[in-house]
């Protein structure tokens, strides 16, 4: 018996063993590295040559669509029911029209959003969305300049050839949570992809729909007469700190210096821009996409019934700038890009 | 420091690593020998490039004196002195230094014809220093991932080296390192209150022998290690978690570069529940 027992232990432990050591994510020298900052900060990004070859065939770009002949009528005057692309000419309009089945639904194409027989004909839900998305992006590439800055961004940014993007999250995702007397841990202790395999929050993404304050860090050391922020606010913080983090790819030093989180002027210019982000990104799902619930079937929606939305994933994909900074929107100043001079 | 009547019989010549009798001699209570005088120069050289890298800095707040090591674009390479080589000799120096005195307490274990158990455990220690400064800088490319030379400014790097895996707790080497450390400072703790609670009693009170330190932990948790016991125990634990602590930072880096938490979904996918 007890040596039943010994060799079941060296059994499980054996098993456990070679598990965790071929356990994906591994990776051997040579590491790429970048430094930031002073020698000796440690603020550094590290990757391999098979991880960052790997970035670079998901951020491929789309097959190009040549650039529409200037001058002509407006499609506004050639075609019916053109309701958000008044400015634009018939031959840019068609033009647009190309690169967006291109990349939001190339296997679908035009049927996706028309219907065939009617183009005008408003009846297929995904038109009246797809009017709603090119307004957003003239949105983000003419107001959000301080996220996006003149590489802005097109459909193809978040879409990538599918028709709905691959990142998107709802309320309620994840583990089903009990109500009421048997509510024990908000959604803590369930890792997922969504909190970077942690045991805080699975649902990181709650604060990029509302106003609330992401800054739980305390501003001196041991202060006094204050409790701080809760536990609860804390981890929600965190929780949301790294999925940031897998969105961009990127570790905790890409933005802050450690020394201090919450310090401005010991943080790197990028903390500027991702601050600008989480706005960038409040105002998008407030104002552009929870709004669709009412609009989208009953499948698109998440379970607590609410429309799928943004967050940093969205459009950077794992990588710090989306696209690896290549900017598609300068060629589409149908969609507000700004071109290159 | 009188010396005692009889130490003068331990004091024999020979024995020494190198062979032959150079500095094999003892000043006042301390052996010098070869790795002895080894261990001074290093140990003035590389205080002098301290003192001459703070000298050159912009401040001599001791707290604040920083002697970083070169950026990353000179790799493996020397620097230029004040923009890292002087972070380069001062670790020469100290590598210098540490195997000296590990090889000098080598020396005096073998006159006194002891196992070499002093310089093992510190060679520990040694190799974690090591693993931190060059082990890992090799295996990731550059001397600028050691760290710097400063009170608050190595803590620095050790924070942000630890959020570049997002959360440095979920490190499994970290993990055990921690372990060990603490059960260290457990055991250290319950031994050295047991030793004395037992041999230095009150005055005019008896002196209790080993029997009673073996009878109170058996009566407390079943079981005592035993006096030579709890000095493996001891050895082990020490050992282990300096051992363990230069496991996880050379982890870190050259073996895993995404967060720590993430290494754990080997647990998460195991066939069972996945």
């Amino acid at each position: 018996m007890k040596l039943a027992a010994a060799f079941l232990g060296v059994v499980i432990a054996s098993l456990l063993t070679i598990a965790m050591l071929f356990t994906a994510g591994w990776v051997r020298p040579p590491i790429l590295s970048t430094q930031v900052g002073f020698r000796g900060l440690a603020m550094n990004q590290l990757t391999t040559p098979a991880a960052r070859s790997k970035l670079e065939l998901a951020n491929a770009l789309p097959e190009a669509v040549p650039p529409a002949e200037p001058g002509g009528p407006l499609a506004v005057d050639t075609y019916k029911n053109v309701k958000v692309l008044t400015d634009l000419t018939t031959v840019q309009f068609n033009t647009l029209m190309a690169a967006i089945t291109t990349w939001v639904a190339p296997n679908e194409g035009c049927g996706y959003c028309h219907n065939t027989d009617n183009l005008a004909d408003d009846g297929i839900y995904a038109k009246t969305v797809a009017r709603r998305m090119i307004q957003m992006t003239r949105h983000v590439n003419k107001d959000w300049k301080a996220h996006v800055a003149n590489t802005g961004v097109v459909c193809w940014t978040c879409h990538r050839g599918n028709p709905v993007p691959a990142n998107v999250w709802t309320n309620g995702m994840g583990w089903p949570q009990a109500g009421g007397f048997a509510t024990t841990n908000y959604g803590m202790g369930h890792p997922d992809a969504a909190n970077g395999s942690t045991a805080m929050t699975q649902d990181p993404y709650t604060a990029l729909n509302d106003k609330s304050v992401i800054r739980v860090q305390a501003t001196k050391a041991l202060p006094a007469n204050s409790n701080g922020a809760s536990i609860f606010a804390t981890e929600q913080t965190y929780s949301l700190m790294i999925a940031m983090s897998q969105g961009l790819g990127v570790n905790c030093v890409f933005c802050h210096n450690s020394r201090e989180f919450g310090q401005w002027p010991e943080s790197t210019p990028q903390r500027l821009t991702a601050w600008h982000g989480i706005q960038m990104v409040r105002d998008l799902n407030g104002a552009y996409l929870d709004p669709l619930k009412t609009v989208l079937p009953a499948s698109r929606l998440g379970p607590l019934g609410d429309a799928p939305k943004l967050n940093c994933a969205t459009c950077h994909q794992g990588a710090n700038k989306p696209l690896l900074g290549v900017s598609l929107a300068k060629d589409y100043p149908e969609l507000g890009g700004t071109p290159a001079k | 420091m009188a010396m005692l009547n009889f130490e003068k019989r331990y004091r024999v010549r020979g024995g020494t690593l190198t062979g032959g009798d150079l500095f094999d001699f003892w000043f006042g209570p301390f052996y010098v020998g070869f790795f002895g005088v080894t261990t001074l120069i290093f140990t003035l050289l590389g205080v002098a490039m301290i003192v001459y890298g703070a000298a050159i800095g912009p401040t001599w707040n001791v707290w604040q004196i920083n002697i970083a090591p070169p950026d990353l674009k000179y790799g493996l390479a020397l620097a230029p002195l004040k923009e890292g080589g002087l972070w380069q000799i001062i670790t020469v120096c100290a590598i210098g230094a540490f195997v000296s005195w590990a090889l000098r307490q080598a020396e005096i274990a073998r006159k006194l014809g002891m196992a070499y158990h002093v310089p093992i455990a510190f060679s520990f220690a040694i190799f974690a220093y090591i693993s931190l400064v060059v082990i890992r800088p090799v295996l990731m490319g550059a001397w600028g991932f050691g760290f710097p030379y400063g009170i608050i400014s190595h803590l620095d790097w050790v924070s942000n080296t630890g959020y570049q895996y997002l959360h440095f707790h979920y490190n499994p080497a970290h993990m055990i390192a921690i372990t060990f450390f603490f059960t260290n400072a457990l055991a250290l703790s319950m031994h050295g209150g047991l030793i004395l609670s037992a041999s230095n009693p009150p005055k005019g009170d008896r002196l209790r022998e080993t029997e009673y330190e073996d009878t109170f932990f058996r009566d407390a948790i079943g079981y005592s290690v035993g006096t030579l016991g709890i000095h493996r125990l001891g050895m082990f634990l020490a050992v282990s978690a300096a051992f363990w602590s230069a496991v996880c930072i050379l982890l870190s880096g050259p073996f895993w570069t995404h967060g720590w938490p993430e290494w754990w979904n080997w647990w998460l996918n195991l066939p069972i529940w996945r």
